[in-house]
């Protein structure tokens, strides 16, 4: 076994823990960080394949030893994950300012959504 | 080759351990922290697969900047809910969702152990075509020559994060200051910390993009670093952050993929293609674009982080 093979079941071990957070917590914050552990594994496979398809620019002597295509669309990957995760956390924030909004307005039983509407 | 294997194994185990903490932690706060460590952790396994930049980016972007937002989410949001609160799925479900997840992770797994040799590869494409560029690192040269239309919808698809953002503001806050941003004016090591490391912050920012041509780096990591360090200013309360309905902001964020676009689109006449650079000027091109790319980013990734735009009940001009 390589360190490539490891860092591959790694990835793909992370994709099923995060897929598990997704589905199983009730929290909406700890299904946005469940989400960004999935795809976390999932650039990490990807970053497997980068590594295996790597070789010919390490012997014509330009330094990386890994597929820089791969590795630039993870890059790529990170900053539009971070954009969604981003506007997720606002949203989410939005959210919580309005219920506590709904909820000093007196009695607010009516008002307030029930704690689990709508999900994540 | 054992030792590195060992060690290899070690990181991957304190990654799953981690992942495993960030699931099942008790308190949002704890999987918040145990997420920036997961990143950093992550970014260490990057840097054993070779991809340096990959690395960076993990750590200023997915593990900083990320972990700023999910902590700040956490500390202000009301406590989540645990595993056992009404509403979360039962013992059996979970065990069920288990079972079905580890399906999926396993059949990835023997997808990872089944993957073709020799591996498909782009590299020698890419070291082919690398010179034309005048990038010596090839990971730029696939960003800014080989794949510029990733990198332009990359740079363009933050602008509309940041329109959503500012949406979001209540009818009340529309055009003020960004007030998503924890205070802490009173804080005396803190305002000590953002007077002394931003020098030193922006001369690595600055550095991160100017060497990414040629080795590891590029704008993303600067503009991350630089971003970080002005978000460092303004917690600390000694600047603040421009009110959204600003025309010089507006102008500066979308200055960065302007110039891309416009670059790109002379290609057509100048170098016969959307995108492409005329011989000889790739590199000045380039970096024109990197530059520009970067003020803007760092731009755009602050005013994420500094959130909507709110009543700031201290400026008489914005004031309900």
């Amino acid at each position: 076994m390589t360190g490539e093979t490891l860092f591959g079941l790694s990835g793909a071990a992370l994709v099923g823990i995060g897929l598990y957070g997704l589905i199983c917590h009730p929290g909406a914050l700890r299904k946005i960080v469940a989400f960004n552990l999935l795809g976390g594994g999932v650039f990490l496979l990807f970053g497997v394949i980068a590594k295996r398809g790597g070789g010919a620019l390490a012997v014509a002597g330009k330094g990386a030893d890994g597929d820089p295509v791969p590795q630039a669309l993870v890059i790529t990957g990170l900053v539009v994950a971070f954009a969604a995760t981003a506007i997720a956390i606002v949203l989410l924030r939005g959210l919580g300012e309005r219920r506590a909004r709904a909820s000093q307005k007196g009695d607010g039983s009516s008002i307030q959504p029930k704690r689990h509407s709508g999900g994540g | 080759m054992t030792s590195a294997l060992v060690v290899d194994g070690l990181l991957a185990l304190l990654v799953l351990g981690l992942a495993l903490r960030v699931t099942f932690a008790r308190t949002d706060y704890g999987s918040a922290v145990g997420f920036m460590g997961y990143g950093l952790l992550l970014a260490l396994v990057w840097v054993r697969l070779a991809a340096v930049d990959v690395a960076l980016t993990e750590a200023a972007v997915g593990t900083g900047l990320t972990g700023f937002l999910l902590l700040g989410a956490a500390a202000r949001l009301a406590p989540g809910e645990s595993f056992d609160a009404p509403g979360a799925p039962g013992f059996g479900s979970r065990i069920l969702v288990g079972l079905l997840c580890g399906v999926v992770a396993a059949g990835l797994g023997a997808v990872v152990l089944s993957l073709p040799d020799p591996a498909p590869t782009l590299a020698p494409l890419v070291a082919e075509n690398l010179p034309p560029t005048e990038v010596a690192n090839p990971i730029t040269g696939v960003l800014m020559a080989h794949r510029a239309v990733d990198t332009l919808l990359e740079t363009v698809v933050l602008i509309p994060a940041l329109i959503g953002i500012w949406s979001l503001a209540s009818d009340s806050g529309w055009g003020g200051r960004p007030g998503s941003l924890p205070l802490l004016r009173s804080s005396g090591p803190l305002t000590l910390l953002a007077q002394v490391l931003p020098p030193f912050g922006i001369l690595v920012g600055i550095h991160l993009v100017w060497v990414g041509a040629d080795e590891p780096g590029g704008k993303f990591q600067g503009a991350a670093v630089l971003a970080a360090m002005w978000v460092l200013v303004l917690v600390a309360g000694l600047r603040r952050p421009p009110a959204v309905i600003g025309q010089r902001l507006r102008l500066l964020v979308v200055l960065g993929p302007l110039v891309f676009l416009g670059i790109g689109i002379a290609g057509i006449w100048l170098a016969r293609a959307f995108l492409a650079y005329p011989e000889g000027w790739a590199k000045p091109l380039i970096l024109t674009i990197e530059a520009a790319l970067t003020l803007s980013l760092a731009l755009v990734l602050g005013m994420i982080l500094a959130g909507p735009p709110a009543v700031d009940r201290s400026d008489p001009k914005v004031g309900p």
